[in-house]
């Protein structure tokens, strides 16, 4: 046994303070992360419902129904032109509910953090959620956050719901479309899905395509007060215009026909696909809507969709009919006239 | 994009398939023989508008659709293990092999990647010395080169954890099987333009001689496409047998022969199973032994590979041009994309898909 015990070097080791990244404490309910919302997500969203520090939110709505959507964002890159996954989820949710004809008024978020995430990373998104919220004219007003084990997720995932108010009478859905209407895109075509693609530095080669994602509650706030007969809505997300006009032929049981030369997409977009193998029809959008209406009204809907800076390309392209129900077709621009099918599983580059 | 509108002029093209109905005097039998041009042909609607006389069957020229089924189960018995990254040209992920495909290998922890280039490949073995990184080497001429270059660089960088799965395919071997079965129905050919590109079509005389059909080497767009078949309608009614050249704006007659040099170097020829069609002599390439240390097959154990065909497909019959799609009884029904009983209904090139997607 040691005759004298030398102590004078040993301090009681005080914790690290985790202000650079992301640690699963931050997950734990505890002190850190009360830190987190103080410091992070409080300064982002603020307002009174999220300040009150409930377990949930309570809001004030006027009289009529209401529109819930949800959606889940686990986008790689997390930053990419144009946009970022924070920017995706306050205007992915902000559209589904406002394609609904209903007035986007609040927003939930659930964020699932991976341990080792650069706390500057997650203050950019929730800066740019900010953003996207103060913009589209929605709170956020509660929220929640997991944090998980390194590598088992892809540093940052977010899920929203919306809440919106949809007036008395007002009838909009897949289900709606009628023979004798048209069909309406406002802009071009691909976008945001080539722009992701691109991001991920896998091409080989760069793009100056942007990603379109943007809150389109207030283009089609616009086009309802000028054009009260709309029937359908609906953003082209995944699996593109292709997709989504083949879920409405389904639902409304009509034949929906494309005019191939006024379908539009941007020229930088048209080439990464032809060289890829992709069909612009089948890429993603995140900032645009496709609108369907009586013929005798679109001319204003474009009128009035081509006021805002997220319709100014809008279009019209193609037109419903009664049969073959639940197909959409394309007539080509040689005059031919072909089956336009959904999107089967992942895209796929092709071999050569 | 500049590059193809021309070649999508709806004037232009109309322009030719009325020259095609005035030539025209008795009907027609063609095949074009590439996959791209299938697709090509039945995503613009070209088949809708050319005149009765001219059938359009379609060809074994889908390099996805024709891997033979054991190299498929090979290809997924390798991507399993748990030392391999497995690296593939998108459209082959979802191939069916005897009973799995390369998504679900990938759904069970096996690590699959898509790769642009098979040079990508290279750059991941270098970046995983304790990995094997094995690239799924198929295709027809047209991917030979940029196969056959990873090879060459992985050796040149002394990668001892890369190698390649190969299941290469050649076209004049193919037209020649087709040309010469009892029963053959294809009166002219339009040759692939990308294939040509590399090859070039000094090949081809010798077959278009031997079985009195004539050939026009013909590219993708609409334009391009009515105008191969304008030349081919114009040498079948005026008698002629020749070899013509539709795609000048890319292919030679040489061909490209940087291209052709390093592919010797490392391919030789080799008999070749095609899916649903059978063994066709010295139609496939493989490794050189000098380039057995990048032979996938030499450094895993994959022979005894026994591989089981669904009953129903009769894939073989639409790639020799005597049968289409339509033809087949699980077309549409036990069999569509999401659920291919045969490649020609996975590949973006195959018949069944071009098919199914476009409403056929």
């Amino acid at each position: 046994m040691a005759e004298t015990l030398d102590i004078t070097g040993a301090v009681c080791p005080v914790p690290l303070v985790h202000n650079q990244q992301i640690v699963l404490g931050h997950g734990s309910g505890g002190k850190m992360a009360a830190d987190l919302i103080a410091k992070t997500f409080l300064p982002a969203f603020d307002n009174p419902a999220l300040r009150a520090g409930d377990d949930g939110a309570v809001v004030d709505i006027s009289t009529g129904r209401i529109v819930l959507s949800t959606d889940s964002h686990v986008v790689a890159p997390l930053f990419f032109p144009g946009g970022d996954i924070g920017h995706l989820a306050v205007c992915g949710t902000v559209n589904d509910v406002a394609v609904m004809g209903a007035t986007p008024l609040y927003l939930t978020v659930g964020f699932i953090l991976e341990e080792g995430l650069e706390l500057s990373a997650l203050e950019r998104v929730t800066a740019s959620m900010k953003a996207s919220a103060a913009e589209a004219g929605v709170q956020i007003v509660t929220g929640d956050t997991k944090v998980v084990q390194r590598g088992k997720a892809d540093g940052l995932y977010i899920s929203t719901t919306g809440v919106g108010i949809l007036p008395d009478g007002r009838k909009i859905g897949g289900a709606q479309a009628k023979p004798g209407d048209v069909v309406l895109l406002s802009g071009t075509m691909g976008d945001h899905g080539i722009a992701v693609l691109a991001a991920r530095g896998e091409l080989g080669f760069e793009t100056d395509v942007r990603s379109d994602c943007a809150p389109l509650n207030g283009l089609i706030a616009d086009l309802l007060a000028a054009c009260p007969d709309v029937h359908v809505l609906r953003d082209p997300t995944r699996g593109g215009v292709a997709t989504t006009l083949n879920e409405i032929a389904k639902q409304s049981g009509v034949c929906i026909t494309l005019e191939e030369k006024s379908l539009p997409v941007k020229p930088a977009v048209a080439s990464v696909c032809e060289m890829l193998g992709f069909d612009p029809l089948y890429v993603a959008n995140e900032g645009k809507v496709l609108v369907i209406l009586p013929a005798e009204s679109a001319e204003k809907a474009l009128e009035t969709l081509k006021k805002s800076k997220y319709g100014a390309d809008s279009i019209k392209i193609g037109t419903v009919s009664a049969a073959p129900a639940k197909r959409v077709l394309m007539r080509t621009a040689i005059g031919a006239t072909r089956v336009v099918d959904m999107l089967a599983g992942e895209m796929l580059p092709r071999i050569c | 994009m500049e590059f193809t509108t021309p070649f999508r002029d709806a004037d232009l093209v109309r322009g030719v398939l009325a020259e095609i109905r005035r030539t025209v005097t008795r009907p027609w039998v063609l095949m074009e023989i590439c996959g791209g041009q299938t697709h090509s042909i039945v995503r613009h609607g070209l088949d809708q508008l050319l005149p009765p006389e001219i059938e359009l069957v379609h060809g074994p020229g889908c390099p996805v659709c024709v891997t033979p089924l054991e190299q498929i189960d090979r290809a997924l018995a390798i991507a399993a293990r748990p030392e391999v990254i497995f690296t593939s040209y998108g459209d082959m992920l979802r191939v069916p092999g005897s009973d799995r495909d390369l998504f679900s290998i990938r759904a069970s922890g096996g690590d699959v990647r898509v790769v642009y280039s098979p040079l990508d490949a290279v750059k991941i073995a270098q970046e995983n010395p304790s990995k094997q990184v094995v690239f799924f080497a198929i295709g027809f001429e047209t991917t030979a080169p940029p196969n056959v270059m990873a090879v060459l660089q992985a050796k040149a960088l002394g990668l001892e954890n890369f190698s390649v799965l190969v299941s290469h395919v050649r076209v004049p071997p193919a037209i020649h099987a087709i040309l010469g079965s009892p029963s053959n129905r294809v009166q002219g050919f339009l040759l692939a333009g990308h294939v040509c590109s590399i090859m070039g079509y000094w090949e081809y005389p010798e077959l278009a001689e031997k079985y009195r059909v004539p050939m026009v080497v013909t590219g993708f767009e609409p334009l391009d496409l009515v105008n191969g078949i304008l030349a081919t309608v114009r040498l079948l009614e005026a008698g002629k047998v020749e070899v013509a050249n539709g795609y000048t704006r890319l292919v030679t007659f040489e061909g490209n022969k940087s291209a052709q040099k390093i592919i010797n170097q490392v391919f030789m020829e080799c008999d070749r199973p095609w899916r649903g069609i059978g063994v066709i002599p010295m139609s496939g390439w493989s490794l050189r032994p000098e380039f057995d240390a990048f032979n996938a097959e030499k450094r895993f154990d994959v022979a005894d590979i026994a591989p089981k065909e669904s009953l129903l497909c009769i894939a073989g019959q639409i790639m020799q041009g005597q049968k289409k799609p339509h033809d087949c009884p699980a077309f549409g029904r036990e069999c569509t994309p999401e659920h291919p009983l045969g490649a020609t209904m996975v590949s973006s090139e195959g018949a069944c898909a071009a098919y199914y997607k476009y409403g056929r």
